[in-house]
């Protein structure tokens, strides 16, 4: 066993959890109203008995909460899926497939795989992509943006907040423009509810994907959300479920814990943006006052309050979270040697941050839960990290610079 | 999470030989920061009898990567550079009781840091941008050559295109060079099957009698004796093997299914030959 383990086994240390992007905690409160699905209350929410009826009710009531939270104009404009990808797909396959005529899809180059790699997909199918380039802060030029929509353009997929780096896009401006020009707007906003305050009724967004697990209810179940108007066919052919709109019988436990980790979350809202916002400033300020050859990645004002994406020059990041790891901080990286692939991020690439910089970033993702002390102990051992890994690298300030090879530019978008 | 064998953690945990040799008598560079990962080893050399008297790293690069560098300078400390240089990746992985399969191109940048090395000791320089004379490079994106593939190919009997990523980070940027590397594959596959055609191995009647005599000691006598019985090799004739058997194996009912195909098998794959026959001797 190794040895952060065992001091974990000896219930010496908690897990620090600031992997928040990649998924949550269920709260207490969520898995509580979930239980009774799971258990005696199993009845089909489609059959004609109050034992399913009962739970059709509970239903109802959890895509209510998800309308509130994300301020739908009607309840019936939620559809519940498996997850955000699933989202995302219907979204892009709904809509190619309501207008055949169309061949031209706009996106982002940093955008989540859900997006990125169906539309790589489709492109293959012989859909014409456009993917939109972003600046070294990771924000788009919205004169590219609106030069791109042509006639033909079906739809355009824009995510609200990048996950890696937690850059926030002027939604509101965005689908203005799509709206503008004619072409239905959808947007991944699986980092955002629950984080942002939404008010879909007064925008011009057609569709918005949301997961649950990003919002502390369980791993399994998302929402479509589809403006009452938006030409749409279904993704998942099958029964008469959501209205026509998705087949297969509901995931009702899940749904019921989705509904009410809305809830929770639009009732906490206020606090991502006070507490969270101020632990994830305490936390950055604190990393680059102490160690040297540091930098923030992205736009740090159109942000995700909970997000911080550091980078750490001359050393590798999954040698930084293996350490950390140790320590029982859980956070996440964009180099190469984590993600199983071979190249850094492609958000990182796509922003130009230089490979110097990209293989030792560290995204820190807090939520509600986390507390003082748990930020005061990450600053605390962040830097004998850095410092032990400095020590072994031939890189550093007053070591060799870093040599060259290949030719960057021919990198993969 | 990638499942680090204990030895990878105790080498990334606590690496061996971190640091710089000043006045180094040989230097070997490999990689660089844009890859991902880079390693620099420096070695103390005693010159009169090409033993390696110390060997430092420094690594930029993963857990994976720094372990193998780690466990690469233990492994060649106290040898001579002749016996140094025939280490192969697939050793310095096996030192570390494995490497997962996509990191295997960490115990190949040990390997390759090494080679280099030597190559500095002996006044060869290699060049680190340019490409080495009468290769060509393939992978753009890593700056991988035709004979870094074949010759890793080769030395990790490698059979797909994804291996010859995980193992020399070829193809695993845009992938444009992934048909290149199909052939080179197929090109490598076909020598070595040609070289296995033309040399069949002919075993001397002194060789074969031998390794069956070999294979009823080790391998099919303890069985037996197990249970209970033995056997005794009484002769052997051309293809057939003459045995007698002794003790509960004489009276058990099974005894035919027994020779027929746990004995002859053995011996067959023994002896490479399919038509060995084995034939019970009566008292």
């Amino acid at each position: 066993m190794r040895k952060g383990e065992e001091m974990r086994k000896g219930g010496e240390m908690r897990t620090i959890y600031l992997d928040n992007n990649a998924t949550t905690r269920v709260a207490e409160e969520v898995i509580q109203e979930m239980l009774p699905y799971l258990g005696e209350l199993y009845g089909n929410p489609s059959s004609m008995h109050s034992f399913g009826g009962n739970v059709a009710k509970r239903i109802a009531e959890a895509r209510d909460r998800v309308a509130n939270l994300v301020g739908a104009g009607s309840a019936s404009e939620i559809i519940f899926t498996s997850c955000g990808t699933e989202s995302d797909n219907a979204a892009l396959f709904g809509t190619l497939r309501s207008y055949p005529e169309k061949r031209h899809i706009v996106t982002t180059r940093v955008e989540h795989p859900a997006v990125l790699n169906t539309c790589r997909y489709l492109q293959k199918e012989g859909y014409r992509v456009t993917f939109l380039s972003v600046n070294q802060s990771g924000q788009l030029d919205l004169d590219e943006l609106r030069e791109s929509i042509t006639p033909d353009t079906a739809i355009v997929s824009i995510m609200h907040a990048n996950n890696e780096t937690g850059v926030i896009f002027p939604l509101a401006e965005i689908a203005g423009i799509v709206k503008e020009k004619g072409a239905v707007f959808h947007t991944d906003a699986v980092q955002t509810v629950g984080k942002v305050p939404l008010n879909l009724k007064e925008s011009s967004i057609d569709m918005l994907s949301l997961s649950g697990h990003k919002l502390h209810a369980p791993k399994g179940v998302g929402a479509l959300y589809l403006r009452g108007g938006v030409r749409f066919t279904p993704f998942l052919m099958g029964g008469h479920q959501e209205r026509g709109r998705r087949g297969g019988t509901e995931n009702v436990a899940s749904i019921i814990g989705l509904g009410k980790a809305c809830e929770l979350a639009f009732l906490h809202i206020d606090e991502e943006r006070t507490r969270v916002r101020a632990l994830r400033d305490r936390l950055e300020n604190s990393i680059l006052e102490q160690v040297p050859n540091a930098r923030v990645n992205g736009d740090r004002i159109h942000r995700l309050p909970n997000t911080s994406n550091i980078s750490f020059e001359f050393i590798e990041g999954e040698a930084i979270l293996l350490l950390l790891s140790d320590r029982g901080i859980a956070a996440s990286s964009g180099s190469a040697c984590t993600s199983g692939s071979l190249e850094p991020s492609h958000v990182l690439r796509a922003m130009g941050v230089p490979f110097t910089h990209a293989h030792g970033s560290i995204r820190f993702s807090l939520s509600r839960y986390t507390t003082r002390e748990e930020i005061d102990t990450v600053i605390r051992e962040l830097l004998p990290i850095v410092e032990r890994l400095r020590a072994i690298s031939p890189f550093g300030p007053k070591k060799k610079p870093p040599l060259h090879c290949g030719q960057l530019e021919n990198l993969s978008p | 999470m990638w499942d680090y064998s204990e030895k990878v953690m105790d080498h990334f945990h606590n690496p061996r030989n971190v640091g710089e040799i000043e006045n180094p008598d040989a230097v070997g560079e490999i990689g660089n920061i844009v890859c991902g990962d880079a390693l620099k080893l420096t070695l103390r050399i005693d010159r009169s009898t090409e033993r390696i008297l110390d060997a430092r790293f420094q690594t930029f690069g993963c857990g994976s990567a720094i372990a193998s560098s780690s466990a690469l300078t233990e492994m060649i400390k106290g040898k001579t550079l002749e016996e140094a240089s025939r280490i192969t990746n697939r050793e310095i992985a096996d030192y570390l009781d494995g490497l997962p399969e996509e990191k295997m191109h960490c115990s190949v940048m040990g390997m390759e840091a090494l080679e280099a090395a030597i190559k500095s000791y002996r006044g060869i320089e290699t060049p680190i941008i340019e490409v080495p004379e009468g290769e060509k490079i393939i992978c753009r994106c890593f700056g991988v050559t035709d004979k870094k593939i074949a010759h890793i190919i080769e030395t990790n009997n490698l059979t797909t295109v994804e291996q010859v990523t995980n193992y020399t980070k070829a193809g695993g940027g845009c992938g444009q060079c992934r048909p290149q590397i199909e052939e080179i594959l197929a090109d490598v596959l076909k020598k070595e099957r040609e070289k296995r055609n033309t040399l069949p191995k002919k075993m001397t009647t002194l060789e074969k009698i031998r390794l069956i005599q070999e294979t009823l000691e080790k391998e099919i006598r303890p069985y037996l004796r197990a249970d209970g019985g033995d056997l005794e090799l009484v002769d052997i004739d051309g293809n057939k093997v003459y045995i007698r058997l002794s003790g509960t194996c004489q009276s058990c009912p099974s005894m035919g299914f027994t020779i027929e195909t746990f004995i002859t098998q053995k011996l067959r794959q023994a002896v490479n030959d399919e038509e060995i026959e084995v034939k019970k001797v009566e008292e």
